[in-house]
């Protein structure tokens, strides 16, 4: 039974980090309907640089946290607008071809920089809390309270602030976005800068747990990509549902059913079998309309 | 008469197609003015030119008060920001955001934030039917309160012009009567000057000031909209008596 809520209790850590990685791409997929291919290799270049000022530049871990999330956030923002904008009226396979590129790039990039070594990436959380117990670590906790934090900022800002209003109104309406002066294709840069950021939020919390390599989010972008779509792609509290559901499942079968070398295979199952069973996902709301 | 807006040998163009050839088109400040046409004849398509969502050539120029500015190579937000709010074909209402989110993205580039409570009151007074349904989704509003939603919503701008889209479309006549005494109702008394396109040529002539009649894409009459209404070829083909 310890073993059983043991794997349950490090799912759900996965999970978290899968729930992060879901917002990023339901960020880009709300606005545009794409999956960003790159998400992931942006937030592992995003690691390497908050690595880099905490071991090569010597900042001290927050300050290398917020420098590093307000960096994604500009980078974001700018390969949207240097990238992606002159294709906004592409079709969709252009999206994706540019999307594999970046992947490509953003690996490459960050192998060049800063080698194809694995690093230690340190936890910025005590290794000995009050608060950890058996069944959590205090870095696993401490994610946790992050995501939380990322998710009512984002909950905020998108329900209390008029910019938040207008970027919900621009992936809804961009016809009647225009209509009432929205600077739509801004707003498609505000995602991406939101998604980068977040993304670099989740690599950071991972990078303790997987060590930092160039390829470190290659496979949780998966486990990610699954989650969104397990909870629904539309609805960013239900994609980090998903993540989670994902991490615990993940766990589960790996430890009882089909061993640790076919896990990934659950993150593919899933996605498939989303796709073709309920496509709209777990929580993924129908939109009602009359005509 | 005070001119609002004046486009001269004003063309617009769907890719290579031409729609809108050389026409020449005022609207006076304070007056409705309308466009009739068949389908087709280029009339919502003269409205997307206004807001420069269709490549157009030629000239558009609007009095902001302060000079006439040229409208031909403007973004379509900085359009908007200069007042000219669009009550696009199919009502363009945000379907999964509240009315009162809607009203509020109306608002969206107004400097003055202070105001815009009490203006979303004004709306409410307008369409109290918009006030019961505040909180609902706006897809879930029957056409008529949709129409109503986006005529408040483009009123919510505190416009200089108003530009409507066949408000009268797919209505049932009594909400179609409800929604043209309030547009009037918002002329006279908060002195909106509008252009207003309609295939109902009884009901815009009604309404308006001043009438064009549009066909493939030229201006085949234009005048006062009672001359309009008696001149017999109209009476005919689009009045239908």
């Amino acid at each position: 039974m310890e073993a059983f809520l043991y794997q349950i209790t490090s799912g759900l850590a996965n999970g978290i980090i899968y729930g992060s990685v879901a917002l990023a791409l339901v960020m880009i997929y709300q606005a545009t309907h794409h999956i960003n291919f790159a998400q992931g290799e942006m937030a592992t270049f995003s690691t390497f640089i908050a690595w880099a000022l905490i071991n090569e530049a010597g900042w001290s871990y927050w300050a290398a946290f917020f420098f590093t999330v307000a960096v994604s956030f500009a980078g974001g923002l700018l390969v949207q607008r240097i990238v992606l904008k002159p294709i906004e009226k592409a079709p969709v396979l252009t999206n994706v071809i540019v999307f594999i590129g970046l992947l490509l790039i953003f690996n490459a990039l960050s192998g060049m920089f800063f080698d194809h070594t694995i690093k230690a990436f340190d936890s910025p959380f005590p290794k000995d809390s009050a608060l950890a117990g058996k069944y959590f670590s205090a870095h696993q906790l401490g994610s946790a309270g992050v995501l939380i934090v990322v998710l009512v900022a984002l909950f905020a800002f998108f329900k209390y602030t008029s910019v938040g209003l207008a970027m919900r109104a621009a992936a809804q309406n961009p016809d009647s976005a225009k209509l009432v002066g929205i600077r739509v294709s801004w707003m498609l840069g505000l995602g991406w800068g939101l998604a980068a950021a977040i993304g670099a939020v989740a690599g950071m919390m991972v990078a303790p747990i997987v060590f930092l390599d160039p390829n470190m989010m290659a496979g949780i972008l998966l486990y990610g990509f699954a989650g969104a779509l397990l909870g629904g792609i539309d609805n960013p509290p239900a994609a980090v549902l998903g993540g989670l559901v994902v991490g615990v499942l993940e766990n589960l079968l790996g430890a009882y059913v089909i061993g640790t070398e076919l896990k990934l295979t659950v993150a593919l199952v899933l996605i498939v079998g989303t796709l073709t069973l309920r496509p709209d996902g777990l929580f993924g709301k129908k939109v009602v309309t009359r005509v | 008469m005070a001119k609002l807006f004046e486009a001269k040998k004003l063309s617009a163009f769907y890719g290579a197609t031409q729609v809108l050839f050389d026409i020449d088109f005022a609207i006076d400040a304070g007056k409705i003015t309308t466009i009739l046409g068949a389908n087709g004849a280029g009339k919502t398509t003269t409205l997307r030119a206004l807001c420069q969502i269709v490549r157009t050539t030629g000239s558009m120029t609007l009095n902001t008060g302060a000079g006439d500015v040229q409208l031909v190579g403007k973004s379509t937000d900085a359009i908007v920001r200069m007042g000219v709010a669009h009550v696009p074909d199919g009502r363009g209402t945000f379907t999964t955001l509240s009315v009162e989110d809607n009203l509020k993205l109306g608002a969206y580039v107004r400097s003055d934030k202070d105001a815009v409570a009490k203006d979303m009151e004004h709306c409410f007074q307008l369409f109290p039917r918009l006030r019961e349904r505040r909180t609902q989704q706006a897809g879930t509003l029957s056409g008529g309160e949709q129409q109503m939603l986006a005529i408040s919503r483009a009123l919510m701008l505190k416009p200089k012009l108003l530009l409507l889209d066949e408000p009268s479309f797919g209505l049932a006549p009594l909400i179609v009567a409800e929604i043209f005494r309030i547009m009037r109702q918002i002329n006279v008394e908060d002195g909106v000057s509008m252009l207003l396109v309609e295939q109902n040529a009884s009901l815009a002539l009604n309404l308006a000031h001043h009438a064009y009649l549009l066909e493939t894409g030229t201006v085949a009459l234009s005048g006062p909209a009672e001359q309009i209404k008696n001149d017999e070829s109209v009476r005919r083909a689009y009045l239908g008596y």
